[in-house]
């Protein structure tokens, strides 16, 4: 039995827009029929703002709600917005999905990705042309999981959108390497090239965009847990790999701000940086 | 919501009988002695493992008693014959089995080909029916064992085990029979002498005894090499202070199996039987899996062409109704069920597969409920598929 959460189980017993859109503005696929899962996106679009979207889904609890709530998101948005939405925005918004299940998030993404890549903003739109170029496209690209017909497109996407390390997370969330397992070692090479380069990437950063990026995960990631439970947390400095930061609110003097520090904040700005750093407190 | 239950998977354990828990509790309570001590408080305990052996003896029908382990579940029985046939006899190196066994023989034999073992599997046909010429054509002088399920727990096709075991013996004498009984025990007649099996697994919560334990036939000639080494328990072929109250319990859960035997081949069969027509004529993109295949009373494996078994088995267990399916979303595995992969069953049945599995507890009036149920809940999952056309195109086809 998965634990799903109250809001999939909302999702697939009552999917909202369900069906397809006659002259739709944008069409995307996802998935296929050997795979297990396939999911149709259809949208209308009008002065670049999404203004109806349907779903058709072959798939399982979590994939029909990921798609079902992924139009839900979308409507009323503008392209670029919708262009901005992970698969990871789609979980937290079913309110978490089972690890096993993350690849039902990424095949909402995925067809919306592909959605917007046909989108031309005065053409009018062809579904057979458009799941020809389906088929064409995912040919083009370097396919890594023969069996689930995974690309490394996605895969490397999927390692950026959501943090993945592992080959069985990039399992749980594309499902490559879910079947024959050959391609297991592809997947630990694109993990490691990933975080090479963006090992890389930080060590070319001038002083001032390495604070800025730090303060942007800070503000963006920390901040907001530690408010929901009455504290928040402070840049003071950076000399290098060592970060300091003042507690506040309720986090300082809190009893547990030590354990706050070092097994959430850090290793969020770990995880993040993808480098070795150290947060230090400042009373 | 509902507060009703409906359990028809019974392929994947089935509820303990009262009876079966009234002969156990005794065991907890009073007679809680070890069975192997010299005092008088422990011969009520070593009696109802006397008893038991007895009954399990009768309910395969071995020769004798000293053929019986009790081990603790399928999984152990199977693990225990064969390995202990291999480690009795190391220079044998060829092991044959199906490609449809259950999880927990097959993942042995992956385990074992690491270890240098050769394993053919061999296939089945659409109906899941075992490729006989195959099997006899696979058979060796290196074949050590040849492994085959008496009955198929996804889909309750029966293998005919005494042509088998007639085919092994008359390619390679040396070779040993293992048959995983553990679908067939409590569903239909088991009989290891007339079969001509060498070693047989069975499983007590499958039919009404608790999870926990099970039992294995190993006949006088076949040598093992024992699994659990410890005690002299089970003769020395299974170590380990005997399990009083689940013995007692196997042995009374066998005892209603061969006394409900008529009931699962004439009353079970027919509500599996009312439920199948039910399901195939009202249903048009379902499939009956198996054909015209032999099958074990209560289990029926349907397909539902282009909608997704997960889906359906939710919206069923909204209604109380509980099924299982050969679908990767269940399993977690991401593939399908490699048991109707190895059937060739089409790409667009497989993953909306779901099996039924009936019991002596199951009541008609549950049947005609599912029945009545599940077009609506059919119709409602067909409706989200992106096959539409497909969908359309079969309706017209099979409406005809």
């Amino acid at each position: 039995m998965w634990d799903y959460s109250e809001k999939v189980m909302d999702h697939y017993r009552n999917p909202r827009n369900v069906g397809s859109l006659e002259n739709p503005d944008a069409v995307g696929v996802a998935g296929s029929l050997t795979c297990g899962d396939q999911l149709k996106i259809y949208l209308k679009i009008k002065d670049n703002i999404v203004t109806d979207a349907k779903f058709q889904t072959f798939g399982c609890g979590s994939a029909v709600a990921s798609s079902s709530i992924l139009t839900e998101m979308i409507i009323g948005k503008t392209v670029d917005e919708v262009r901005k939405i992970t698969n990871k925005d789609i979980a937290d918004e079913l309110g978490g999905l089972p690890p096993e299940k993350m690849h039902c998030s990424v095949m909402g993404y995925e067809a919306l990705e592909d959605a917007l890549k046909n989108y031309s903003a005065d053409g009018y739109v062809d579904l057979d042309e458009i799941l020809d170029e389906h088929y064409g496209t995912e040919k083009k690209e370097k396919m890594v999981c023969t069996c689930f017909q995974v690309t490394e497109n996605l895969i490397w996407d999927a390692i950026k959108q959501n943090g993945l390390k592992t080959v069985e997370e990039v399992t749980n969330y594309t499902k490559a390497g879910g079947a024959c397992g050959k391609c297991k070692g592809a997947i630990q090479d694109i993990i490691d090239t990933y975080y090479n380069k963006q090992k890389t990437e930080i060590e070319k950063l001038t002083p001032t965009q390495w604070i800025l990026k730090v303060n942007n995960i800070i503000e963006t990631q920390i901040s907001p847990e530690l408010q929901k439970d009455g504290g928040d947390i402070e840049l003071i400095d950076i000399k290098n790999k060592s970060i300091y930061v003042k507690l506040k609110g309720r986090c300082s003097g809190c009893k547990n701000s030590t354990m706050t520090l070092k097994n959430f904040a850090e290793k969020v700005l770990k995880d993040s940086l993808g480098t070795d750093i150290t947060l230090i407190e400042v009373k | 919501m509902t507060n009703k239950l409906i359990y028809l998977d019974n392929n994947a354990t089935t509820k303990v009988d009262e009876r079966v828990l009234e002969a156990m509790l005794p065991y907890f309570k009073e007679e809680y002695a070890n069975p192997s001590s010299m005092y008088n408080f422990a011969k009520k305990s070593a009696d109802a493992i006397k008893q038991a052996r007895g009954v399990i003896k009768d309910f395969v029908n071995a020769q004798s008693e000293k053929e019986i382990i009790f081990t603790s579940c399928g999984s152990e029985s199977a693990n225990t014959a064969i390995r202990g046939v291999l480690n009795y006899n190391k220079t044998r190196k060829h092991i044959i089995t199906s490609a449809v066994e259950h999880p927990c023989v097959l993942n042995l034999y992956k385990a074992l080909e690491k270890q240098g073992y050769k394993v053919d599997y061999i296939g089945v046909n659409s109906n899941g029916e075992l490729n006989l010429e195959e099997l006899d054509a696979a058979i060796n002088e290196d074949t050590a064992l040849v492994s085959i399920m008496w009955a198929n727990n996804e889909t309750g096709v029966i293998n005919p085990i005494e042509k088998i075991s007639q085919i092994i013996k008359s390619k390679n004498k040396e070779t040993k029979f293992f048959v995983d009984a553990v679908q067939a025990a409590g569903k239909i007649p088991i009989d290891v002498q007339a079969a001509g099996i060498d070693l047989l697994g069975i499983s007590g919560h499958k039919f009404h005894a608790p999870k926990g334990i099970g039992a294995l036939y190993v006949n006088s000639k076949t040598m093992i090499t024992p699994l659990i080494i410890g005690g002299h328990q089970e003769r020395g072929k299974r170590a380990g202070t005997e399990n009083t109250p689940y013995i007692a319990g196997l042995a009374k859960a066998a005892e209603l199996a061969i006394d409900g035997l008529n009931y699962e081949a004439t009353e079970i069969k027919r509500l599996r039987d009312k439920l199948e027509t039910g399901i195939v004529s009202r249903i048009y993109n379902a499939r009956l899996n198996t054909g015209a295949a032999q099958r074990v009373p209560n289990t029926t494996n349907i397909g539902f062409e282009y909608i997704e078994g997960e889906l359906i088995l939710l919206h069923l267990s909204d209604l109380g109704i509980c099924a299982s399916s050969g679908s990767a979303c269940t399993s977690g595995s991401l593939e399908p069920s490699h048991v109707l992969r190895a059937m060739n069953v089409p790409f667009t049945a497989i993953h909306g597969s779901v099996r039924w599995s009936l019991s002596r507890f199951t009541k008609e009036d549950e049947i005609d409920y599912v029945i009545e149920k599940l077009p609506g809940i059919i119709e409602k999952v067909n409706s989200i598929s992106p096959y539409q056309k497909e969908l359309a195109a079969l309706k017209a086809l099979r409406g005809e």
